[in-house]
């Protein structure tokens, strides 16, 4: 983990490169170290950090979604990003609006990305531009809403059986 | 392959230009004239030509979902050119229960058994990842007995886990043998799980803080002498299956991937092991006192099919050595954190102190509370990185919890080491994956 002061030179670095808007915030929570970034600025910024000169995170260890459900840009997507020599984990994260959101893949940069964007896709409805194949992984595929949102009922679906099968229409054809 | 052999069975009668079944099947491409004839005709390579060779054709296979070769319900979408496999496609999602979104409404401590469900054959190494994602929120220190003790069950897990792999994938191979020899030792991982818990699958051993019990009398006697004898039965396994011609030819050279391709699809574990890097978390970035034991890493060299069995293997008397040191350093001591916040207070305490009263009932009615924030903490599995990411908006009940599953992330791989292979050794590189569909699915 780089530490607070690492985190910052970090930051710093993406700022000179990308823009002052590019680095959206910096937060060092439990040994932690987190970087938000501009969702229309991820690719660069992650393109730069996995191939920069002196300690790059070539590595995409894993990617997630989450859903802040009080807070203003309600979806979150987080890049895990490891230095396998160093030991050392950063963490990207980007804030997305509920309404459309829509962000760049990053599958040409780190191919092990594929299946974890589309279970993003899948479980938060985010549209990760330039996939090459983004339907759902884990849900059916005609299946409606994302169930993963914090809005999504728990428990809202209806389980059908013969004697209520026509009255649940749309789920069966 | 050459069309030298006899044809010796019968041949197709209406064929019209009397080319017998099995010249067909052996000649991989058209032949010159038979190219000619298909471009004089037009753009499209009629019936009967293709019919001439089918092995040009190609066709498109559903393996699974249910099929045995499969380990669960993995449906693979293959696109074969006669033997040799073309393209594979995973698709997955039929055990898929939602167990993230589930997790979102229980509280902390009711997340473990379900959890525990995701990668069912490595049930440890999810509670001990949850745990110890949300002790990291919590900022709480885990007793040297508790870190012990984990290290105990999830060492004896990784075994559970690899000898339900050996058996199955030597079943794929025909070897049904190893089956029962593994199931015997796995169950004897089981009857220790059932000493510690009373459970012997999904044991909710491991809780936020500690472990759920000290473990009883006998049980350090009875993993002892486990731990001594295992690894006797991994050189009986190994003189089982490494004179067996069939399964290396299985093996040797089947299923290669390289070291930068595995790399760049975030393949981890064993797989990545078995092509020489020794990228393995207990050593890179020791938790639960791993850098107290003495073990080393097994890597391969070339990663293989024959490498990544092998590396398992390794594994095997790596982690005997481990629970061997650790049964004999367990130390006495609390097996749980004594910060009445998080652990329940023992139960001589509540007929005497109403402070121990009150917490038990918080505890029980409520939960645990936990400080804001947000944690990614990977952990190694049987299967490579397993990662939790937990995140608290500070109420009793986590608002996100997710897991890095690597057989998730390790099966796109499977298309890079199967295609322009044959078919039959699809089933044995999908064995030697090891992919668990619970843990995929989640």
């Amino acid at each position: 983990m780089p530490d607070a002061v690492g985190l910052e030179l970090i930051a710093g670095e993406l700022r000179a490169e990308f823009g002052d808007d590019a680095v959206v915030g910096t937060s060092y929570h439990r040994e932690q170290a987190c970087v938000q970034v501009d969702p229309s600025k991820v690719i660069r910024v992650l393109g730069h950090l996995r191939a920069r000169a002196e300690h790059p995170y070539p590595f995409l260890a894993s990617l997630h979604g989450c859903d802040y459900l009080p807070e203003a840009p309600r979806l979150g997507i987080h890049y895990e990003l490891l230095n396998m020599r160093t030991v050392d984990r950063l963490r990207v994260k980007v804030r997305l609006d509920v309404d459309y959101p829509q962000i760049e893949s990053c599958v040409e940069l780190f191919p092990s990305a594929e299946f974890q964007e589309r279970e993003v896709f899948d479980m938060f409805g985010v549209v990760f531009t330039g996939h090459p194949d983004l339907r759902r992984i884990l849900m059916p595929e005609d299946y409606e809403g994302y169930p993963q949102r914090r809005d999504f009922p728990l428990g809202g679906e209806l389980v059908i059986f013969t004697h209520n099968e026509p009255a649940s229409p749309g789920w069966y054809r | 392959m050459s069309g030298e052999r006899p044809v010796d069975g019968p041949t197709l009668t209406n064929d019209p230009l009397g080319v017998g079944y099995r010249e067909r099947e052996e000649s991989i491409t058209l032949t010159p004239l038979e190219r000619q004839i298909a471009e004089q005709r037009g753009t499209g390579v009629s019936q009967a030509d293709t019919a001439l060779a089918p092995e040009t054709e190609l066709l498109t296979l559903n393996i699974g979902p249910h099929h045995p070769a499969t380990h669960g319900v993995l449906r693979l979408l293959t696109t074969l050119e006669g033997e040799v496999v073309r393209e594979v496609k995973p698709l997955v999602g039929y055990v898929h229960t939602g167990i993230e979104k589930n997790c979102e409404d229980k509280s902390y401590w009711k997340v473990i058994p379900l959890i525990e469900r995701m990668d069912y054959a490595g049930y440890y190494f999810n509670a001990l990842a949850y745990c110890m994602a949300v002790e990291k929120l919590l900022g709480i220190e885990v007793p040297k007995r508790a870190q012990y003790l984990r290290v105990i069950h999830t060492e004896l897990c990784r075994i559970h886990s690899h000898m339900l792999w050996l058996g199955t994938s030597a079943l794929d191979l025909g070897a049904i043998s190893m089956f029962w020899y593994c199931f015997r030792e796995r169950d004897n991982v089981l009857d220790l799980f059932e000493m510690s818990s009373g459970q012997r699958m999904h044991t909710r051993y491991i809780q936020i803080g500690g472990v759920a019990e000290d473990v009883p009398p006998g049980f350090v006697e009875k993993a002892l002498w486990f731990v001594r004898q295992m690894p006797s039965r991994v050189d009986q396994f190994a003189d089982l299956l490494d004179n067996n011609e069939i399964f290396l030819q299985r093996m040797r050279g089947v299923g290669v991937c390289s070291q930068e391709r595995l790399l760049e699809l975030g393949v981890t574990g064993p797989l990545l092991r078995a092509t020489g890097n020794p990228w393995d978390l207990r050593k890179a970035a020791p938790y639960s006192s791993y850098d107290d034991f003495d073990f080393q890493v097994p890597v391969g060299t070339t990663g293989d099919n024959y490498d990544r069995y092998r590396v398992r293997l390794a594994e095997l008397y790596e982690s005997c050595k481990i629970i061997e040191q650790a049964l004999e350093g367990l130390t006495e001591g609390p097996w749980i954190t004594d910060d009445r916040k998080v652990a329940l207070p023992p139960r001589h305490e509540l007929a005497t102190s109403m402070e121990a009263l009150i917490h038990h009932f918080k505890l029980v009615t409520e939960g645990i509370r936990v400080p804001a924030g947000e944690v990614y903490l990977p952990i190694e599995s049987p299967r490579g990185e397993l990662g939790c990411f937990v995140v608290s908006d500070g109420s009793s009940k986590p608002a996100r919890v997710h897991m890095r599953e690597p057989s998730f992330i390790n099966l796109q791989a499977l298309s890079d080491m199967v295609e322009g292979e044959y078919i039959a050794d699809l089933i044995a590189t999908l064995a030697m994956l090891d992919p668990i569909l619970g843990g995929i699915d989640r």
